[in-house]
């Protein structure tokens, strides 16, 4: 498909601006202004309508197709909660108005849904207080990561390690490394649990904590989870729950019930907001009574009057780690979301999508390699091992066979620590047909692995394009458009 | 249930299969950490939850006329960017990492780095970042990296809200952060050039900066250079429909808040944090970069590239630890910057610029309202010294239905009777007058 540049035609515009109303126009130092207008490109409104209707016609999404992408959590996102974020009273509401005087007044509304929020996360996770200003879930990884190290500095420890298990998300040893910190990697046992001896044997005062994600990245739960925070405690570390899978315990356990002081939730996957094709999220983190006063300012207060205001004078908080409240509008989705869910609904969604993901386990665990053979939680983890052993198709061929079948491939590869793995995450909006017709593509595929094995490795066919050349994307890097000239080089 | 589509009976049913019971899918949880019910409320109907939200978005007073701005601006909208960025082709898709069924997200991102780049005139950009603010921590982090070097200079005619991010972001690591205090309203040079020396990463500056002044950093570039540091400038996009570019004047690496190009202001996110870079410095980028290639048959495609810099692949090696970007406001960026095109931005930046000098005149034809620094040109914000403390004007003018702009003494000693006006193409000269009006009546009471 053409790009927009090269659809541009000289002189043709999209939208009119405003009118110039006022009596001159400025003329401003040569010196300081541009030498040509920015080369953007020259379209009619409906040129460029037409242009990203074709490009959205390109993309599979939950609207469109079922997503089991592993640890991604593609839920469905309610349209409710779009229609109440696009309300004037909060899609115009300026970020700055409560730092002028009586500026506070002015947005009790928007107060209120972050005040709310904050007791509703804190039910939900049995944490004492919540900040709503990571943007992200890495993001709230690292806030959290900051927090741990507020509180050693406060304490006086000379801390240096975060133990992380060697089956977590990437971000997680990213995150702690920016923070400024030695990341050791935890490995796991045969049951695709974290070590426990090991983990003893790593466990010294330079321990700051552990970053454990709960069900883990294979979909177990741990049962020795509480012994594991025991544990850390006693060299006086600090736990982190990585909340990217909370939507398989959410009204089942907490938590901070459970043992962890610092958690962070990505809204995104566990309360329905839209993942946006890579964003924006929110990673709201929080955090156990002992660390609240570390918590980023400003922080949302109820006065006694019933008023809500922002509380800046917090003498040992971390500081901004947003310039404001966090992603105000994702919140909001979220917040429509618990809000209709309710106190019963959220303890079903963690049930169907367990449900929904043992299901799929059950039914398919006889044709492919399973990580471990064990119910799991909220996603499956299936391996293609054998079948790559055997007949050389491997979990990627397998993920392209499923495009041709209308279905976006589970999460590949991930995690690490499995070989040819294939990540299911169904969630609990799907239905049981939906689950029988991906089940009866993926049984097809294993099939067709032993029968026609060259049919997967030229999958997809039905895509507007093939696999793509990514080492051809690396080496001849093209990141940004160059108009060529008729001779094929780069017009300067 | 709300959206959970399974009934009791094939509940039922899945459970016969797995040939286990609900319970038993639950048993790992230790069961004195099992919850016996959350204290939450009942779950609302749809027709509940809208008229509960819609009562809660009239406690936010949205009818202000704004010249409030600091970063964060009250730009018009054309309805094509919502109408396109809300189909749910885009919104409930996630990161492209299966390209064949991703090539509508990944297309829109290489144009969104392909507008990026001839905004700023740098070579290459990333697929966006959270905001203005942790854009500018990326791109100190990105400085730091390139240089292998701890110290980095910041002015402070920066954004002090993202100066006090920075601050945060660097307390436990080991990074000499130092800040020049402007001169006159501009980065002040002398301060900047004397902490300057080979042990510098970056010098971090602001084009307009957070008073409005615009600036010309060659001077800065070229010093930075000559030591082998870099130069970083924040820029606010729309200003560069008509200013000079970060990389005209020589800078490194681009960054800015996105937020003007098409997003609405939502309390303050989600925003959009744009960066652009020289190509030499590519591999030390944060974040998703887009690149352009071919499949088996030579036809075009787009997938993420260079993801060996990345997290999921480096760990705890790797430039940064993001991992979702903004794609969504990144794709209304585009949006917006396609509607308004070449033309369009031009005027757009120009119409501010003109309304901006039209509220000036006005509000210093004023009696005891003064320009607060000399400096001669400015875009769409200036800062205006009052006779007496900006905050309680400020605080006047709301009762008459102004946010007539932001007192400077919050993060500036000595500037308690300054206030920070801000004027985009949205408002109207009626307005405009109508506010000069109001201060004037507010000054004599």
């Amino acid at each position: 498909m053409q790009l927009i540049f090269e659809k541009s035609v000289p002189g043709r515009r999209g939208i009119r601006v405003a009118e110039q109303d006022v009596p001159d126009s400025i003329n401003l130092n040569a010196g300081l202004l541009r030498e040509t207008p920015a080369d953007l490109p020259e379209l009619s409104e409906l040129d460029v309508v037409r242009h990203f209707t074709a490009l959205s016609r390109r993309n599979f999404s939950v609207d469109s197709h079922f997503y089991p992408l592993g640890s991604c959590t593609m839920k469905y996102n309610p349209k409710v909660a779009e229609r109440i974020a696009g309300y004037p009273g909060f899609a115009h509401l300026h970020p700055l108005l409560p730092q002028l005087r009586l500026g506070g007044s002015l947005t009790q509304g928007a107060l209120q849904v972050m005040y709310e929020m904050d007791l509703l996360l804190r039910e939900i996770t049995g944490m004492a207080g919540f900040t709503m200003q990571p943007m992200a879930g890495a993001h709230g990884e690292l806030t959290g990561i900051m927090i741990m190290a507020a509180y050693h500095r406060a304490r006086g420890n000379r801390k240096t390690t975060v133990l992380i298990p060697d089956s977590a998300h990437g971000t997680n040893p990213a995150s702690a490394a920016i923070a400024g910190y030695t990341v050791k990697s935890v490995p796991s046992d045969a049951s695709g649990g974290m070590d426990l001896a090991k983990l003893r044997e790593m466990l010294t005062d330079e321990v700051a904590g552990l970053m454990l994600t709960c069900p883990n990245t294979l979909g177990l739960f741990n049962p020795h989870v509480s012994e594991i925070c025991e544990l850390i405690h006693s060299v006086d570390g600090v736990v982190y729950y990585d909340g990217a899978n909370l939507n398989a315990i959410m009204g089942k356990t907490r938590p901070g019930d459970l043992g962890f002081d610092i958690v962070h939730l990505n809204l995104h996957k566990s309360f329905a907001t839209p993942h946006g094709g890579g964003g924006p999220g929110a990673g709201p983190v929080g955090v156990a009574e002992r660390l609240v006063e570390f918590l980023p300012v400003s922080v949302v207060v109820k006065r006694e009057d019933g008023t809500y205001a922002l509380e800046y004078d917090r003498p040992n908080s971390i500081g901004y780690i947003a310039p404001f409240y966090g992603n105000f509008a994702v919140v909001l989705r979220a917040y429509v979301y618990i809000l209709m869910l309710g106190r019963e609904g959220i303890e079903r969604v963690a049930e169907n999508a367990v449900l929904n993901a043992n299901y799929v386990l059950a039914k398919l665990k006889d044709l492919y390699d399973v990580a471990v053979d064990l119910p799991c939680m909220h996603e499956c983890v299936l391996s293609a091992e054998t079948l790559a052993k055997d007949c050389g198709v491997r979990a990627l061929d397998i993920s392209k066979g499923l495009i041709d079948r209308g279905f976006h491939p589970p999460t590949v590869y991930f995690p690490l620590t499995v070989h040819e793995a294939l990540m299911v995450e169904p969630t609990e909006t799907e239905s049981k047909e939906t689950l029988d017709a991906f089940i009866a593509a993926m049984r097809e595929l294993a099939e067709l692995a032993h029968t026609n094995p060259e049919a997967l490795h030229e999958a997809p066919v039905s895509t507007p394009v093939g696999r793509l050349n990514e080492t051809k994307a690396a080496r001849d890097l093209n990141i940004a458009y160059t108009p060529l000239c008729d001779c094929g080089n780069p017009l300067e | 249930m709300p959206f959970i589509a399974n009934t009791d009976e094939q509940r039922r049913e899945m459970l016969a299969a797995i040939g286990l019971s609900m319970d038993d899918l639950f048993a790992a949880i230790p069961p004195a950490a099992r919850c016996q019910g959350l204290n939450l409320p009942k779950g609302l109907s749809e027709q509940a939850v809208r008229s509960r939200l819609a009562d809660i978005a009239a406690k936010n007073h949205i009818d202000l006329t704004l010249f409030l701005g600091g970063g964060f601006y009250d730009h018009f909208i054309p309805a094509a960017v919502s109408a396109l960025a809300s189909r749910g082709e885009f919104y409930t898709a996630y990161t492209p990492y299966q390209p064949e069924v991703s090539q509508g997200t990944l297309q829109a991102i290489y144009e969104y780095q392909s507008m990026i780049c001839r905004l700023t005139e740098l070579d290459v950009a990333n697929a966006s970042l959270y905001d203005g603010g942790t854009a500018i921590y990326e791109a100190m982090m990105m400085a730091m990296n390139a240089t292998d070097r701890s110290k980095v200079i910041v002015d402070d005619s920066v954004n002090p809200i993202y100066r006090v991010m920075l601050e945060s972001y660097t307390r436990n690591l080991h990074i000499e952060l130092v800040t020049s205090t402007n001169a006159g309203g501009h980065a002040n040079r002398a301060e900047i050039l004397a902490a300057l020396d080979n042990r510098t990463a970056a010098v971090i500056v602001q084009n307009p900066n957070f008073f409005g002044c615009i600036e010309e950093f060659s001077d800065l570039a070229e010093a930075a250079h000559a030591v082998g540091a870099l130069l970083i400038v924040s820029c606010y996009p729309i200003s560069l429909g008509i200013l000079k570019t970060p990389g005209a004047m020589g800078a490194d690496i681009a960054v800015g808040e996105g937020q003007s190009l098409g997003l609405s202001m939502s309390f303050g996110g989600p925003y959009l944090g744009f960066m652009a870079a020289r190509e030499k410095l590519v591999r030390k980028m944060p974040g998703r970069i887009v690149g352009e290639t071919v499949d088996g048959q030579g036809r075009r495609g787009f997938v993420l590239t260079l993801q060996a810099r990345e997290q999921h692949i480096k760990r705890e090696r790797a430039t940064s630890n993001i991992c979702s970007n903004e794609a969504l406001c990144a794709l209304s960026a585009t949006l917006y910057l396609s509607l308004l095109g070449k033309e369009g931005l031009r005027e757009t930046a120009q119409l501010c610029a003109d309304k901006a000098s039209y509220a000036y005149q006005r509000l210093t034809a004023i009696p005891g309202v003064k320009p607060h620094f000399r400096a001669k040109w400015f875009f769409n914000e200036f800062v205006l010294d009052l006779p007496c403390e900006a905050s309680e004007v400020i605080g006047r003018l709301i009762e008459r239905g102004f946010a007539a702009g932001f007192p400077l003494s919050r993060y500036y000693e000595g500037m308690s009777n300054c206030m920070l006006v801000a004027v985009t193409e949205k408002r109207t000269k009626t307005e405009i007058g109508m506010l000069a009006e109001a201060l004037e009546a507010v000054l004599c009471n």
